[in-house]
């Protein structure tokens, strides 16, 4: 399976061990890219958050029992089982750092990446977005609002790149090199824990490319060979078991 | 001459030598379906004006009913191109006495089919972005490609017949151009049954690439996935005894005998002989799903099932009760000419289909792949159910108006003077 792979690649560590589950990260999320509010929020099937918190049980009783949070946001395959399967090229893995986009304009709705998609990282646009209470002054202008009938997901906050690129533009300097922390996505900043990390997977000095190299650290069903951009890292056995589907008999790795 | 006020007020349009209901009944019949139809309208208004958040799909389930349907009416409809290619390709001249019905259950699958998928994307204006920005990797592109064109060699197809009405047919440009139609008929159903059988393949392939959906992935056989194969045999497996199946309800809805029992199991013939290819390549596949993608997805054969409506009920169905049993009875001579078994296994062998594409399109959304995923069941609401009842009442318009006016049959004569003698 061929992987895309560019000079800059960016990517996530979260921290499963720090997650505390508090959904700091999905409401900056929602904020930050104009995620229109639904009506009934109650089908959580159906409602628009870019980034979920699954939690994670151990399924053992009181006092072995034991949670962790799992925050999920688009994996940024580098392989990405929707790419290839959209009729009219509307999501691409392109040069953008290894960002697998999506250009709503051209979107049909078919839903067929979404089918695709084992994490559930796509989100469809099932009614007009309607902003509440004047709430659509509020909205971030970097980041168009979609309209019904298209599909969505996380970009890593990549108007925030295009920010970060402009600046260092502005300063002279190579925006292809930027600093740690130059660029991150609106999820990492928000989280109260410091669980998620964010950089350059391609580049040493970003702490994310150390945490990625952890023996601690796991991708989300590695096996089915999406080749994520998300790492997971956890020191308990039973939670990065719980990241693939481990045959009983399996060893976990690290 | 007096007039005969006996014969219903249409009686002129009927085709040669034959004799219809009254208009009144036919009217009464039109209004029934008719009043399907506006309800199917309803739901399709909803639809568009409000966007699909007014049917029970979401962000497990983008593809539900609708794909179900639409999967298993184009594999229905197979019989158009299948016996097309077998009539005008390889002569088998007798299948001329089913081939305009063929025809027109091929564009009423496929036209309906067209219909429902302008409901099912998010953004019908922008379909034709489909030609205008094509992915040549996306199996996706391949079924809207060759699902316009191949609508388009249907209408062809469905033209002269259209034109050989018998009032119509008087007007001698039409009748010329009736004629040369047929003449060009052979290429037409040549080009339908490339086209078609790269877009039922195509279909299936749709789900084989889905390497994230370890329920429905098939790798390659060179480019293609294994279920772009399937498809297609399972279509052309079945399609023939819809036909059959739908002359059927035609004749005992009519009173008349219009076709004749041996194109009837002639038909059921080939289809048994399609279906036993098909089985070969299923069981084989289901062992190689079992033995080889599962494990490679660190999933046991057991996870891939829940409940009732997710059970391994459905496939031992599909494989045996639907599979297995309708094959035995089509190729065995003595069970095929036994009407009720004859009719049951096309029965059974049009359900098998149809529960194939069910659970490709819905089991293998609900299937949880993330560990800590759960199952999530679907099913249909009204406006799903309405939309999909349009296309039925559409299909049943458009057969009725067919049937009543157009030469359909060329047996309905000889079959209804035999029985009155
Ligand atoms: S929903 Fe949009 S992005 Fe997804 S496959 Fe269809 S056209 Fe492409």
């Amino acid at each position: 399976m061929q992987t895309k792979e560019f000079t800059i690649k960016w990517g996530m560590a979260i921290d499963l061990d720090k997650c505390t589950g508090c959904g700091a990260c999905m409401v900056a999320c929602q904020a930050e890219n104009n995620l229109a509010p639904i009506a009934d929020a109650s089908n959580k099937i159906k409602v628009m958050n870019w980034i979920t918190v699954y939690e994670l049980s151990n399924g053992k009783p009181y006092p072995e029992h034991d949670v962790a949070y799992l925050p999920r946001p688009c994996q940024q395959c580098g392989h990405p089982p929707c790419v290839s399967v959209c009729p009219v090229i509307a999501t691409d893995k392109n040069e953008e750092g290894g960002i697998v986009s999506q250009v709503t304009p051209r979107c049909i709705g078919c839903r067929y990446c979404m089918a695709a998609c084992p994490y559930h990282a796509r989100y469809f646009n099932w009614r007009d977005p309607v902003w509440p209470g004047g709430l659509e002054k509020a909205l971030t202008p970097d980041v168009s609002v979609r309209p019904r009938g298209v599909v969505e997901k996380c970009t890593f906050c990549h108007h925030r790149w295009m920010a970060a690129k402009d600046k260092a533009i502005v300063e002279g300097r190579d925006p292809m090199d930027l600093a740690e922390g130059e660029y991150v996505t609106s999820c990492t900043e928000a989280c109260p824990n410091g669980a998620i990390t964010f950089g350059d997977l391609n580049n040493e000095e970003h702490e994310v490319a150390k945490l990625a190299s952890s023996k601690h650290a796991h991708r989300l069903l590695e096996r089915l060979g999406a080749h994520t951009q998300v790492y997971y890292v956890s020191r308990r056995e039973w939670v990065l078991r719980q990241l693939d589907n481990y045959l009983e008999d399996e060893k976990v790795k690290g | 001459m007096g007039k005969n006020y006996s014969l219903p007020a249409d009686h002129e349009l009927f085709p040669e030598g034959t004799s219809r209901c009254s208009l009144t009944k036919f009217s009464i019949w039109m209004g029934l379906v008719g009043a399907v139809a506006l309800w199917g309208l309803y739901a399709a208004f909803r639809v568009l004006a409000e966007g699909l958040g007014v049917t029970a799909l979401d962000d497990y389930f983008g593809f539900g009913l609708w794909i179900t349907f639409d999967l298993a009416v184009i594999a229905l409809g197979a019989g158009a191109f299948f016996t097309g290619l077998l009539r005008y390709i390889l002569n088998i001249d007798p299948l001329k006495n089913i081939i305009n019905l063929t025809v027109i259950i091929g564009f009423i699958c496929y036209s309906g089919a067209m219909l429902i998928l302008v409901l099912d994307v998010g953004q019908p204006i922008r379909a034709w972005f489909g030609y205008w920005h094509a992915n040549v990797h996306s199996m996706l592109t391949e079924v809207i490609f060759c699902i316009t064109c191949y609508l388009i060699v249907l209408i062809i197809e469905y033209v002269p017949l259209i034109l050989e009405q018998k009032q119509l047919n008087k007007i001698p440009v039409l009748h010329h151009i009736a004629h040369n139609l047929h003449v060009w008929m052979p290429l037409f159903a040549g080009i339908g049954a490339f086209l078609s059988t790269f877009h039922q393949g195509s279909l299936g392939g749709m789900y084989g690439v889905l390497f994230g959906r370890p329920y429905v992935l098939r790798d390659g056989f060179f480019i293609w996935p294994w279920t772009f194969f399937l498809f297609v045999i399972s279509a052309v497996g079945s399609g023939p005894v819809f036909t059959v199946l739908i002359a059927t309800i035609m004749e005992k809805m009519t009173g008349k005998k219009l076709v004749s029992w041996e194109i009837k199991t002639l038909m059921g013939k080939i289809a048994g002989a399609m279906l036993l290819v098909y089985l070969v390549f299923k069981f084989a596949d289901t062992y190689a799903w079992a033995i080889d993608v599962l494990p490679r997805s660190g999933l046991t054969f057991d996870q891939n099932f829940y409940q009732t409506i997710y059970g391994k009920w459905l496939l031992w169905s599909e494989l045996f009760l639907c599979g297995v049993i309708p094959c035995v009875i089509l190729l065995t001579p003595k069970l095929r000419n036994n009407p009720v078994l004859f009719y049951s296994a096309a029965f059974l062998d049009c359900a098998g289909i149809t529960i194939n594409r069910y659970v490709f399109t819905v089991q293998a959304l609900a299937m949880p792949v993330l560990p800590f995923d759960t199952w999530e069941t679907y099913a249909p609401n009204w406006a799903e159910w309405g939309a999909s009842a349009l296309v039925l009442a559409y299909g049943a318009i458009i057969l009725s108006l067919s049937y009543r006016y157009l030469p359909v049959f060329p047996q309905e004569r000889s079959l209804n003077a035999t029985k009155s003698n």
